[in-house]
């Protein structure tokens, strides 16, 4: 089960190029976690090419979106560049998803994780979350709901 | 959380095609340089003289900017143009010219199309054709749009695929259900 809003979002630790690390607890904004399945399928490029797009309205609201899935950082690293998304792509590599897992959203059997969204208050509670059909690009409306709901 | 809805109503400010009554309203997202919008192009012309007047098309802009680099100028271009009155042929122009939209190409196609092009220019400055794609931007990105282009049936957002068949099959047996 997906992690729901009032539960504690667990802190973690993850790279995000191939010499650097961000944890959730540096940031002291509210955050939005992108869980994706994976780096170049098409719906997941259009995700987060949506989300690159909406990143000025999040960011007026004070917000960081963070990309997570379990993709290596090398592959995010081509791309974040192909795709022009200068947000942080995080790398659940190694353990395999174990920042899914903590979050509730790993897929066993599929070894990725689900198309899911976490908004993160600064208290670090999970102000919101929805996890999408993994065919579906749930666009960025919610989180954005969200994010201005707790301004 | 419901399905994805049309969070900007369609009003009398839209691009519009067909009846304001007609019993279907298909609201699309698109951006100008994107080759999904230039495949929907004509799939949505078809579909709009099949279904006739139980359609109505209205269009409004999403450039995604990050990757298409002309898509925001060639969105601006064609709500500049519609200041004096013909949207759609420039909307039409712009779809079938989609790889080649740079400044010279976009006023040329603004003339092209009977534009004043000291009247555009003049707009263009004063900023209403961008004060218009950014409030569309944002109104798709409040809608749940999920990349270009995202189409809206009757308000809510079609998730299948816009492939000819299906998506008149689709549009059919929304007319069914009414």
């Amino acid at each position: 089960m997906a992690l729901a809003p009032g539960d504690t979002a667990p802190d973690f630790t993850l790279l995000t190029t191939p010499d650097q690390k961000i944890s959730l607890s540096e940031f002291d904004v509210p955050v939005v976690l992108i869980f994706y399945p994976a780096d170049w399928s098409p719906v997941c490029g259009d995700e987060l090419t949506m989300f690159e797009a909406a990143s000025r309205l999040f960011h007026e609201r004070g917000a960081q979106l963070l990309g997570i899935s379990v993709d290596g950082v090398w592959s995010h690293q081509a791309f974040r560049a192909d795709h022009k998304i200068e947000f942080p792509l995080l790398s659940d590599f190694e353990p395999k998803g174990e920042v899914a897992r903590l979050y509730g959203v790993y897929r066993e059997g599929e070894g990725v994780c689900d198309r899911a969204l976490f908004v993160i208050d600064r208290d670090r509670k999970v102000a919101w979350s929805y996890v999408s059909p993994i065919g579906v690009n749930p666009g960025a409306d919610g989180a954005l709901k969200a994010v201005e709901e707790l301004s | 959380m419901t399905e994805a809805r049309l969070a900007i109503p369609v009003s009398d400010e839209d691009h519009s095609s067909g009846p304001a009554d007609a019993l279907i309203t298909l609201v699309e997202y698109g951006d100008y340089e994107c080759p999904y919008c230039g495949q929907a192009f004509p799939i949505v012309e078809k579909i709009r003289r099949v279904f006739d007047d139980s359609l109505r098309f209205v269009f409004r802009n999403l450039p995604l900017a990050e990757v298409h680099p002309h898509a925001e100028r060639a969105a601006e271009m064609a709500e500049a143009v519609a200041l004096q009155g013909d949207f759609w042929a420039m909307h039409d122009m712009l779809y079938e010219h989609q790889r080649e939209l740079a400044d010279e190409a976009l006023l040329s196609y603004a003339k092209a199309v009977g534009a004043d092009l000291d009247r555009v220019r003049a707009d263009l400055t004063e900023g209403a054709p961008r004060r218009r794609v950014e409030s569309d931007f944002e109104g798709a990105i409040r809608s749940g749009a999920n990349g270009t282009p995202t189409f809206y049936i009757n308000g809510a957002r079609y998730d299948g695929t816009w492939q000819y068949e299906p998506f008149a099959d689709h549009l059919k047996s929304v007319l069914r259900d009414l």
